[in-house]
């Protein structure tokens, strides 16, 4: 008897799924993505929300290369409608999004982002290079003593790499692999130090994947911490232990300026204007990528994106910079504006 | 008796050892309890101590003359002209009447940073209501900017302080020595959905969204765990099938919970297709998640009924059914309701499975169906917390303290339903 309601019950289950099968017509446009990008499209979405008859989009912060697997899944409205990315889209991606229909996509270059290496105001300024930052982090690093050869990372104090650092241990706290901004921080900082030296440059035109897997693989014997994606935790932990480094987005360093303070790199600080005119050498820029095939199928994409690329959320004096957002120059906001008009769609030869 | 005597002897020379054995182990289990009662006190202090500022609201009340010539606005039933309309003139205007000398662009900028940002959209949303009131002077409270709600709630302290210019810390401390900026009780942190401004950040729709989801996984969770329990404890034959179950049902228990999510994805999004970030995937995946746990505890409540009653039961002629339902189910109804409300409590706090199905999300609109987008409590408080602006830290703490109190009433709940309805045999 019992077991005839237990089967009721899972079949009443199921047909609660079943009648909702049918991919329901949606109103709210779907976001997925980068969760560097989110708190400027959060802010977008809510702006537009509030000031117009739309209802406000919904966000859902899945990282970048979460983010375009969820949006190259399919086109209809069960896929998101837009997704945010701290980097570029990859060929492979674009391949994946062709292969599952989704043909067309816009690409909208939003400004671009820094990442930095800070620790508290109460421990050492210090100043570091492209190189200083792969020899510290990297797995293994080319011989101390000579020659063209790697040798698991023997550095354990910075003072090890140039007596002009500190007499401190490496401690350095960074995001996990899934993270845009890890992506980022490995392509540009880990990437430039290392091929900074000319044998290791020279893998690279033997042997691609070598060349990376020497470039891009973090030390894993304690040094470097993978933190969560929450990166107040890393801010806390600054704070806390003045030996500590962390890397992070920009953004975060201006919220907490009283508190913390970014290693120059290059001699270059942070600011601004060195990240927007790309003299800061880790900055990276940041995209959403819009399913033109939603689009007058979802109401308010257009409205959306016009919100988002209009001068009074990402210009230069517009409410994205309070964010934290660095804007493009204007004469690529013009650039992208008219892109974004005719939503002229991508291909694999734009990257 | 030389031999019993030396016995005696013994057991006196290692009495002394022995009581000092058990003193010791007893001041182990005191130290255990010391440090539980330490660690939860460390909690609730570092908890209510950062968040207590989140049940604060820090106003700014202006009279702002709703002058038409200002916002480019003669008739605020045209649509499009309203929303070419500047709101934000008057409230500027306003300001600037306490600072005559903020003249220049720059000055104005800073100014109009003192007000939330959507203080405008409070002054369009009256004349959408009231288009008549074009002209007329008002008197109204606005939510103020972030940055000035953290320095005015955490007045002497430099950390929250940074984000302001020494132009606007001394405007913010003349108008609040003149009242016209104010704290109160925060009632927008009860009546609103999330938002990206701290002060206007509400966590009503998460609430909706954890109550939603907790009636779908009640309505599916407690029916078939407890059909289940009763089937398998007083129907089921006792064989390899149903050992097979009763051991998996229990590993089940212990699997952990992203997995679930994983596979709500799978089946729920994936196969039946349902939308994305919605309480009812969210009720379900949970569902699955407590169903172990509400099988356990039910049918250990079916398990201390004593057979006695179920004997006296037969031997009065009821049928298996008439014990089971008149007799059995009633008295371990109890059981069966604490260990449900326990499972409940444990899914409100789970965020990893919702993670997967898109629960994890930035939804300002407070959710008002189990087919609208949502987001639950222990979500919400994740998204605040890892939120760069400083107004997130309290509203995050604030929100657990929010979540724990609902947390301790469902355990409470369950507390005094074991006290009221178990009979003890």
């Amino acid at each position: 008897m019992k077991l005839k309601s237990v089967v009721a019950s899972v079949a009443l289950a199921g047909s609660i799924a079943a009648v909702s099968a049918p991919a329901m017509a949606r109103d709210t446009i779907n976001i997925v993505g980068s969760s560097t990008v989110y708190p400027f499209a959060t802010v977008v979405a809510e702006r537009f929300g509030r000031n117009t008859d739309f209802p406000t989009p919904k966000l859902e912060s899945t990282g970048s290369g979460g983010g375009l697997k969820l949006f190259c899944a399919g086109v209809g409205t069960q896929h998101p409608d837009i997704t945010n990315a701290s980097r570029r889209i990859k060929s492979s991606e674009i391949e994946l999004c062709a292969s599952n229909g989704v043909e067309a996509i816009t690409e909208v270059k939003i400004g671009s982002d820094g990442i930095v290496i800070a620790n508290s105001k109460e421990g050492a300024k210090v100043d570091l290079t492209l190189k200083e930052i792969f020899l510290a982090l990297a797995k293994d690093v080319p011989d101390p003593k000579g020659g063209e050869k790697l040798v698991p990372n023997p550095y354990k104090k910075w003072s090890d790499i140039d007596s002009s650092l500190p007499n401190e241990e490496i401690i350095v706290m960074g995001p996990p692999p899934t993270s845009g901004t890890r992506d980022a921080f490995v392509e540009i900082a880990m990437e430039g130090g290392c091929k900074s030296y000319d044998w290791i440059k020279a893998v690279k035109k033997q042997d691609k994947s070598k060349y990376k897997s020497i470039c891009h693989s973090m030390r894993e014997d304690g040094p470097f911490i993978e933190a969560g994606e929450n990166d107040n935790l890393i801010v806390q932990r600054l704070e806390q232990d003045k030996h500590v480094f962390g890397i992070f987005g920009y953004s975060f360093l201006m919220e907490n300026a009283s508190k913390i303070q970014a290693a120059t790199i290059d001699g270059v600080s942070p600011t601004p204007e060195t990240i927007a005119d790309e003299a800061y050498p880790v900055a990276r820029s940041l995209y959403f990528y819009i399913k033109n095939a939603h689009v007058g199928v979802v109401p308010g994409i257009e409205e959306y994106v016009g919100e988002f690329t209009s001068e009074g959320a990402w210009g230069d004096n517009g409410y994205l910079v309070d964010v934290g957002l660095i804007p493009n120059p204007r004469k690529t906001r013009m650039e992208v504006v008219k892109r974004v008009k005719s939503l002229t769609p991508m291909t694999a030869a734009d990257l | 008796m030389i031999e019993q005597g030396s016995q005696a002897e013994i057991v006196r020379q290692s009495l002394k050892k022995r009581y000092r054995k058990e003193r010791r182990f007893r001041m182990y289990g005191r130290v255990a309890i010391a440090v539980a009662l330490a660690s939860l006190l460390l909690l609730f202090v570092d908890i209510i101590g950062k968040g207590y500022t989140g049940f604060i609201k820090t106003t700014i009340t202006l009279d702002v003359t709703l002058d038409g010539e200002a916002m480019y606005l003669d008739d605020p039933t045209d649509k499009d002209q309203m929303s070419m309309a500047d709101f934000q003139a008057p409230i500027i205007a306003s300001l600037q009447g306490y600072f005559p000398q903020a003249t220049e662009r720059s000055d104005v900028r800073q100014l109009s940073r003192l007000v939330g940002s959507y203080a405008g959209n409070q002054i369009k949303d009256l004349l959408v209501d009231n288009p008549g009131l074009l002209g007329s002077t008002q008197t109204l409270e606005f939510l103020v900017h972030d940055t000035v709600s953290v320095y005015v709630k955490h007045a002497g302290d430099e950390a929250y302080s940074v984000r302001l210019s020494d132009q606007q810390k001394g405007w913010v401390d003349e108008l609040v020595e003149k009242g016209v900026i104010d704290t109160g009780f925060n009632d927008v942190l009860f009546s609103r959905g999330d938002s990206r401004e701290p002060t206007n950040a509400g966590i009503l729709g998460a609430i909706m969204g954890s109550l939603l989801t907790m009636i779908v996984t009640l309505v599916i969770a407690f029916p078939v765990g407890v059909s289940a329990a009763v089937y398998l404890e007083e129907f089921a034959p006792q064989n390899r099938l149903t050992d097979f179950i009763e051991v998996n049902i229990n590993n089940l228990a212990a699997v952990p919970s992203i997995i679930f999510g994983l596979l709500g994805l799978a089946m729920f999004i994936g196969l039946f297709g349902m939308p994305r970030s919605v309480p009812v995937v969210g009720g379900l995946v949970l569902a699955l998640m407590t169903l172990p746990t509400i099988i356990i505890s039910s049918r250990a409540a079916i398990k201390s009924v004593p057979p006695s009653i179920r004997e006296a039961a037969m031997g009065m002629g009821a049928s298996k059914m008439q014990v089971v339902l008149h007799h059995v189910v009633p008295l371990a109804m109890p059981g069966m309701m604490t260990g449900s409300i326990i499972g409940m409590a444990q899914a409100l706090g789970e965020t990893a499975p919702l993670l997967l199905i898109g629960m994890v999300a930035f939804i300002v609109e407070v959710p008002d169906g189990f087919f609208s987008s949502a987001t639950v409590l222990p979500v919400q408080i994740y998204l605040w917390a890892s939120s760069a602006e400083q107004g997130f830290i309290e509203l995050a703490s604030a929100g657990i303290m929010v979540l724990l109190a609902f947390m301790i009433s469902m355990n409470a709940l369950a507390i005094w339903l074991r006290k009221r309805l178990e009979r003890r045999w």
